[in-house]
């Protein structure tokens, strides 16, 4: 009897600890996740009760010739987020591993840019862009006699030039992550390889990189993640301009929801987003399907 | 050959060869130039046009000081700009952030950790299932609930409340703490059971006290966050008066004249700066701020 009861209160003192997380996971994200795939078949105007539509707003959303353009969009900034911001972290985390003095003041500047609020680090870029000769880009590159480059007016230049910024705001993070896992590289492995001849280059090729080769697959497959879901760069730089070439998926879903005149279009929004959810959960599925051989 | 633990991908026997000296000196120095102009650079840039006149940010951009020093920028944007206001919301938001992901990573990581429920397993796998849900999916039907809270029909959209209790569901903060409990000895929690001591007691005067290394990792990065944070607040704070910095400044760049918003951009990034300036360990420590965000 006095077993039960302290095993009763034991249980019912467990619930109280449990409550926060059972009561905060609940409201903000399990019932938000069950509800955005209830609202995707939903037309909800928030004035009348919601009615069934089927497939109606994934039907709408397709039907959108916007959504092309936004895809493309996405993934040329993915695609140029990769070719530009994949290899800067992982030199520079290389170089700086083996770097003897003040080697946290590097790690200390490397990382810099990622504690600046993405708003502030936006904002000042945007001044940066200036596409005048005068603007502050302008002038380094009429210093050595090239530009003045119209970055964010034009639409061929307007993407890379969110890309570069992106990179700037990120890549800091992603260089502490290398460091730290190059802190545990065996230093047998570079003493066997200098026995065997191996250089410098030598010994990164085959000692260094193989061993940061598990953690770059997944700060591949993070990175491209995250760009699929870019959203404050190409609102605040450029709102989605000029001429369409900045809007990216996540900007669409925001405007079906919160900038339709006619009142927000909740269902398209919830519909657009769970196909890039779910498009996104494919990618990464096959991506460890197929790099599965390689990570370890 | 020498058993050198400390060894990184040169060794002592290059670096002593002058040659492979000087290429390495001028390699490691050129990375520091690099992160210097880069990284530092447009910091220091922002802070020098904050205290300097318009025109002679917009006439000579690379020139230090071409007609002197302006502190007034500064004041002008904390009062007339009222930067203040949107300073303290942030700060507001930022505790209140920081206090909820707390309450929730520390009683649910003991709960499942300590406790360990039957049924823990089965909750602690739909708490990590909620990492591979992208945080987009959930913007508009989280916007939604906070509109109209079930049951209670709250409406908490234009409150401080619905702007940082989300911050809570943080499943990345649950399995920290909840991997930092799973390792604390457990033969100091079982004496401690033997001595007579209940849920609360032991999870107020022998857990919590052995946790401040974890506490400390997650209260840094909850604060950072919540002064980063952009697309939430914007969405749930409509009502200018109760914006935070991310989200006003964007409103203020249209209309202010650009010395006094390059001050206010300074101010606003001042307080994460001097914040990861303290608690750089923390922060460069690495393998903690894993996930890349968009």
């Amino acid at each position: 009897m006095s077993s039960l009861l302290t095993r009763a209160r034991g249980s019912a003192s467990t619930l109280v600890f449990l409550l926060p997380m059972l009561l905060v996971f609940g409201l903000f994200s399990w019932w938000p996740i069950v509800r955005s795939v209830i609202m995707s078949v939903q037309q909800t105007n928030l004035v009348t009760d919601p009615e069934f539509v089927g497939l109606d707003n994934f039907r709408a959303v397709l039907e959108d010739p916007l959504l092309a353009t936004a895809v493309q969009n996405t993934l040329w900034f993915a695609l140029l987020a990769l070719v530009f911001g994949y290899p800067v972290p992982l030199i520079l985390a290389v170089i700086m591993s083996d770097v003897r003095r003040a080697k946290g003041l590097y790690s200390l500047l490397a990382y810099l840019p990622v504690v600046i609020p993405p708003a502030v680090a936006v904002l000042l870029w945007r001044f940066f862009y200036d596409a005048e000769p005068t603007g502050v880009f302008n002038s380094i590159l009429g210093k050595v006699g090239l530009g003045p480059v119209p970055w964010l007016e034009d639409p061929a230049w307007a993407m890379p030039s969110l890309v570069i910024e992106a990179t700037w705001a990120a890549a800091g993070g992603t260089v502490i992550i290398y460091l730290a896992a190059l802190v545990s590289v065996p230093p047998e492995q570079y003493d066997a390889a200098e026995v065997d001849g191996a250089g410098v280059l030598g010994k990164v090729w085959h000692v260094t990189l193989p061993h940061l080769r598990g953690i770059m697959l997944i700060t591949l497959i993070l990175q491209i993640i995250g760009t699929a879901q870019v959203f404050l760069e190409p609102y605040l730089f450029t709102d989605g301009g000029p001429n369409n070439s900045t809007l990216t998926v996540l900007l669409l879903v925001y405007r079906y929801a919160f900038q339709n005149t006619t009142g927000g279009d909740y269902g398209k929004a919830t519909a657009l987003s769970l196909m890039l959810a779910v498009a996104l959960a494919l990618l990464s599925l096959v991506y460890f399907r197929l790099t599965r051989r390689w990570s370890e | 050959m020498s058993a050198d633990e400390s060894r990184g991908i040169t060794s002592e026997y290059e670096r002593g060869r002058p040659l492979f000296k000087i290429g390495r000196t001028l390699l490691n120095g050129l990375v520091l130039l690099f992160l210097v102009l880069v990284c530092l650079g447009p910091i220091l840039w922002l802070a020098k046009s904050a205290i300097t006149p318009t025109q002679d940010t917009l006439r000579y951009p690379l020139e230090l000081w071409p007609n002197g020093v302006d502190w007034e920028n500064l004041r002008t944007a904390w009062v007339d700009i009222d930067l203040k206001l949107y300073f303290w919301n942030t700060v507001i938001i930022a505790f209140g952030s920081w206090a909820v992901q707390m309450l929730v990573a520390v009683t649910g990581g003991y709960a499942l950790s300590v406790l360990q429920p039957r049924y823990g397993r089965v909750l602690y796998g739909l708490v990590l299932a909620t990492m591979f849900v992208p945080a987009v999916v959930l913007l508009v039907p989280l916007y939604l609930t906070v509109l109209d809270m079930p049951f209670t029909h709250w409406n908490l959209v234009n409150t401080y409340w619905g702007a940082f209790l989300p911050a809570g569901a943080s499943a990345f903060n649950i399995a920290l703490v909840k991997r930092f409990f799973d390792n604390l000895p457990r033969e100091v929690i079982q004496a401690a059971r033997v001595d007579g001591c209940g849920d609360f007691r032991l999870f107020w005067y022998v857990v919590l006290p052995m946790s401040r290394p974890v506490l400390g990792v997650v209260s840094v990065f909850a604060v950072l966050a919540a002064w980063k944070d952009f697309i939430w607040p914007l969405v749930v704070l409509p009502d200018p008066a109760k914006q935070p910095l991310s989200v006003r400044l964007p409103r203020l760049a249209g209309v202010t004249e650009l010395d006094v918003m390059m001050a206010a951009l300074l101010i606003s990034c001042a307080l994460p700066i001097a914040f990861f300036l303290v608690f750089q360990r923390l922060f460069l420590r690495g393998g903690l701020d894993g996930a890349v965000k968009g």
